[in-house]
């Protein structure tokens, strides 16, 4: 249940008063309701929660882990 | 297609050189607790647990939502999903486990119209769609969930549909930590925070837990490569006397959390007292529906079902797994009487149970710390 995954917005629109979308995860499109991201853009990774959307992903602070993570291991490495 | 935000996050050799670091980095043993059950079976199926340094003792938390959801709950929606005028919906997790004499499925069996929905937005179309009848949604789990099923009802509300109600059992996060802390005995050392929990909540409400307690709690996300980011973090805390609250999953989680979706839960529920399965009331551990959304309370709608005789099985131990006093193996009755097949414990039955997670992936044996 709080197992959300992420996906691809790749559309917006509105539903009885709620902004809602279509996310692709990997070729499999559900809708999902966009309501408590009101800042969320076609193209943004978040992630889905029983059918909405909780945070956009944030690709600096993804590359910035990634690269802290392997610096890291280099630093391993040197020992 | 490889899937961004995932594949990444489960690289081979990544995963090698951060074990590698974690044991370059450890110099004794180290108990620590992740919260969430989505992690625990993370854990469990990538098989971190079989390759990290033997000092760790991962013990599993209280984080899963339909393990924790009282008996009494569970008989209750049993009983309403048995009513000819009630269309009861629910997350798909929930229909195994075990009530006092059956389940939710054992209801459908019989003739009870359960319905497993995604969302409970689903649940509010079925109530549109049969005026005739209740439409009842069993609201349960984490903050997670909890903007989710308080934008149902508040969806209601504003769209007339009176046909629909919720069944809340909405539990906390910190409350579990503390209440798990102030437990006499307790030998944890440091918390994984549970990420998702983290994207509604943000990580403010742990701080001033983590000072209280003088431990290191890191907000961790579920792929391996997070988990291991996690545990590493949380072990150089420890290695350096530091505590405090650490977010090794930034690309998913802010301090201060999903401002509009906590304003929901804020609208919709407030705090209440909260029995969890297997533990017992925790103080101020869970969410009750505002008397303004009173006409949405099943509990209200259908007095009837307010007093219910439940128990448990004797030799079911899950109280003890979800407070990581036991592991699942451990119990004389995992992988005998009790099985995925024919749960005795909510545990045993949910995708996020850390019973289900050891039967599923093979750990039969007890692993020595020592």
């Amino acid at each position: 249940m709080c197992l959300g995954i992420p996906g691809k917005v790749i559309e917006l629109y509105e539903t009885n008063g709620m902004k809602m979308a279509k996310i692709d995860f990997g070729g499999v499109v559900k809708e999902a309701c966009m309501e408590y991201l009101p800042e969320v853009k076609i193209g943004d990774y978040t992630i889905i929660h029983v059918g909405f959307g909780l945070s956009i992903l944030d690709e600096k602070e993804a590359f910035e882990t990634m690269e802290l993570l392997k610096q890291v291991d280099a630093m391993g490495e040197e020992e | 297609m490889p899937m961004k935000y995932i594949e990444e996050y489960r690289d081979a050799e990544l995963t090698r050189k951060l074990l590698d670091d974690l044991a370059a980095t450890i110099t004794r043993p180290w108990t620590l607790m992740e919260v969430c059950g989505g992690q625990t079976h993370s854990i469990i199926k990538s098989g971190l647990d079989r390759m990290l340094p033997p000092q760790i003792n991962l013990i599993h938390g209280p984080g899963c939502p339909v393990c924790v959801t009282p008996l009494e709950l569970v008989d209750k929606a049993i009983a309403l999903a048995s009513r000819p005028d009630v269309i009861f919906t629910s997350y798909g997790d929930m229909l195994r486990v075990p009530g006092s004499e059956r389940d939710l499925f054992s209801a459908k069996a019989a003739g009870g119209d359960v319905r497993i929905v995604y969302s409970p937005l689903d649940a509010l179309e079925i109530a549109k769609n049969n005026p005739d009848r209740t439409v009842v949604f069993f609201a349960i789990g984490f903050e997670t969930t909890a903007p989710a099923n308080a934008m149902a009802v508040v969806q209601a509300k504003a769209q007339n549909i009176k046909n629909f109600a919720v069944l809340v059992s909405h539990v906390t996060v910190p409350a579990a930590i503390k209440a798990l802390m102030d437990s006499p005995d307790m030998q944890v050392d440091g918390f994984l925070a549970a990420g998702h929990v983290c994207t509604v909540m943000g990580y403010w409400e742990y701080e001033p837990l983590a000072e209280k307690y003088k431990i290191p709690i890191v907000v961790t996300g579920f792929e391996p490569i997070d988990l291991l980011n996690g545990i590493l973090r949380a072990v150089q805390e420890l290695e350096a006397g530091r505590s405090g609250v650490t977010n090794a999953y930034a690309r998913a989680v802010s301090h201060d959390g999903n401002k509009p979706a906590q304003a929901i839960i804020q609208r919709v529920f407030e705090m209440t007292d909260r029995a969890w399965r297997g533990i017992g009331v925790i103080p101020m551990s869970g969410y009750r529906l505002r008397e303004e959304f009173a006409p949405f309370d099943a509990e209200k709608r259908f007095p009837e079902i307010g007093s219910i005789e439940t128990h448990e099985s004797p030799l079911c131990i899950s109280g003890l797994v979800l407070q990581g006093r036991k592991k699942p193996v451990e119990c004389p009755a995992f992988g005998k009487e009790c099985t995925p097949q024919t749960p005795l414990g909510a545990t045993m039955v949910s995708s996020e149970g850390a019973c289900a997670a050891y039967y599923n992936y093979g750990r039969y044996e007890k692993v020595n710390h020592d």
